[in-house]
């Protein structure tokens, strides 16, 4: 469906995207992760066909974006980062007003409209203005917006920034029922859990390039250990205690506010640290995330703290 | 699937345009009822009885193309630069339809054909207001109402252009309002010829789409300086000014929306 070759986008002397190469399956749910300025969404534009490439080659179903641009638009779903819904038209006609910018008939939107609201969960919002939506009302119709032409690929970059728990797990919801009608999905985040939540597959992106690939399962037993054991010392004693506690478990990363070990017995590593003398304020077992993954491969937090 | 055009967009411009319709059937009647009520009535009443009106005919006439054109003209800027920068700036509406079958260009004709909509009920309104103070007569409204057409939308298409051009609103009406739009219409010849000013200024009016669809105006409703080839240098005028802008238009909206 996609297939992405040193694919490289230049601001001037900038270089956004850094010659990545990756393809999308036909109804895979592929994601791209990665912290602020990573470059997901300038490769998220170019893959719907809304800025041009600098470098490199993209074919989407089998066309080039770049000379093809309506063609491939056609069949594309997008969700951008920023919302540009009208907020001066209702729900029903910014579904309706955007269905005609594909060419879609009056006979084929009436219905299609009212699909939508329902998918959107906004049925009782058909005929209210934008602008009295909330954020996470104005998030569900815009995907139902990115939907109004049947797409067969779905862009969504950062669909849940800024939603309260419940509404992401509404739309993490809507997003899986698409998947299982077949919708292909390319989903950018830089929450992990939504990455783990959503995409069979994803690329960890950092200051535009791929940093890692694959499933998030075999991304976290590759580059992390099964089990993390937090330590919390207090801010000035942690550096001194991360010394004190080498051999234990396979790495460590001495973050300013806690240590991580990456260990495969949590329990077990804790008891040697206490063994050692070190007390810990507060400890924590947890499982092995994305995150991990990326704080390996980049020695940089996700979410900018 | 295919079949995305212009139109969608000129359809969602209509659409949006007539949530404003009173504002608009108000600046379209109203705004030329008090003009003529006060400036060509007074004026005109002191300027008849002075030397028996201005160019040969009564002042109101002498007014009457000028002040068409130049309500055309305003009508088609207001739908060509508001629309535009909620588009690129505001609301970012244009960023929207770019991830749609519609290309740049079909988003920025899309936008002057609702323009143009526009422009022609503004032109027939005011023709009717003008109509009815008699300042002129039935058969003039077939050449009137064409020429402020004709300069409508070339001075669409020019601001169309400039209006993509901008990446921050602050003060760019205010601007536009006060070395376009004002000096325009203040010296263009719309209250008296062109010729009485001084050189140093007459510039301004040669630049100005307003100037050229006046003398047309005149030269096609009572005769005023009929002069073929002249007549053809101002419609030719008014041609590469709409012709450049909605290629100029056309390349800023393609640049903006593929950047
Ligand atoms: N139009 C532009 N002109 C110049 N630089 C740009 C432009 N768009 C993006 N950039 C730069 O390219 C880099 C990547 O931006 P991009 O928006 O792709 O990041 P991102 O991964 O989506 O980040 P975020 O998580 O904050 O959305 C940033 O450094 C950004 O400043
Ligand atoms: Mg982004």
């Amino acid at each position: 469906m996609i297939r992405a070759s040193g694919l490289t986008k230049r601001y001037g002397e900038f270089t956004a995207v850094a010659g990545i190469d990756f393809a999308v399956a036909r109804g895979e749910s592929f994601g791209l992760l990665g912290p602020n300025g990573a470059g997901k969404s300038t490769t998220m534009r170019m893959i719907s066909a809304t800025t041009l490439r600098s470098g490199g080659d993209l074919r989407i179903l089998d066309r080039d974006p770049d000379t093809h641009g309506p063609e491939v638009r056609a069949h594309l779903g997008v969700v951008p980062q920023e919302g540009n819904l009208d907020t001066e038209l209702t729900c029903a006609e910014n579904l309706y007003v955007y269905g005609r910018y594909f060419g879609l008939s009056r006979r084929f939107l009436r219905p299609k409209v009212d699909e939508l609201l329902a998918f959107a969960q906004l049925e009782d919002k058909r005929d209210v203005k934008v602008d009295a939506l909330s954020g996470g009302m104005k998030r569900r119709l815009t995907i139902a917006r990115g939907l109004v032409n049947e797409p067969e690929i779905l862009l969504l970059d950062e669909p849940t920034t800024g939603l309260d728990p419940q509404a992401r797990h509404i739309l993490w919801d809507r997003l899986f029922r698409l998947k299982e009608q077949g919708v292909t999905l390319v989903v950018t985040t830089h929450y992990m859990d939504e990455a783990e939540q959503l995409c069979d597959r994803l690329i960890v992106m950092d200051r535009g390039r791929i940093m890692a690939e694959g499933s998030p399962q075999t991304l976290i037993s590759e580059y992390s250990s099964r089990e993390v054991l937090e330590l919390r010392y207090g801010t000035g004693r942690n550096a001194e205690v991360a010394a004190q506690l080498e051999g234990i478990g396979q790495r460590m990363e001495a973050l300013p506010d806690r240590l991580l070990l990456y260990v495969d017995d949590g329990e077990a590593a804790l008891e040697a640290v206490v063994g050692r003398g070190f007390h810990p304020i507060a400890s924590l077992v947890r499982r092995s995330s994305l995150e991990d993954v990326f704080l390996r491969l980049t020695g940089r937090s996700l979410v900018d703290e | 699937m295919s079949g995305a055009s212009a139109l969608s967009v000129a359809e969602y411009r209509l659409r949006n345009m007539w949530k404003w319709k009173r504002a608009i059937i108000f600046y379209g009647l109203g705004g030329p009822f008090l003009y003529l009520a006060s400036i060509g009535l007074g004026v005109g009443s002191l300027v008849n009885a002075n030397g028996g009106g201005l160019d040969g005919v009564p002042y109101l006439t002498f007014l009457a193309p000028a002040l068409l054109a130049s309500a055309a003209i305003q009508g088609g800027q207001d739908e060509v630069t508001f629309p535009v920068l909620a588009g690129f700036v505001w609301q970012k509406l244009f960023f929207g339809m770019a991830a749609t079958s519609l290309t740049p260009a079909q988003i920025a004709n899309g936008v002057l054909l609702a323009s143009v909509v526009r422009i022609i009920f503004t032109a027939l309104a005011y023709w009717v207001v003008l109509w009815g103070f008699g300042a002129v007569t039935l058969a003039s409204a077939v050449v009137l109402i064409p020429c402020a057409i004709f300069a409508g939308i070339a001075f669409a298409t020019f601001m169309l252009w400039i209006a993509a051009k901008v990446r921050n609103d602050d003060g760019f009406f205010a601007l536009v309002g006060r070395f376009v739009i004002t000096p325009m219409f203040l010296f263009s010849g719309t209250f008296y010829p062109l010729q009485s000013l001084p050189l140093t200024v007459q510039w301004i009016g040669w630049l100005s789409p307003l100037w050229h669809a006046t003398e047309m105006g005149r030269a096609l409703s009572y005769g005023a300086g009929a002069q073929a080839p002249l007549f053809w240098l101002h419609a030719l005028f008014l041609a590469l000014m709409g012709g450049a802008g909605l290629l100029l238009a056309h390349r800023q909206f393609t640049r903006r929306l593929t950047a």
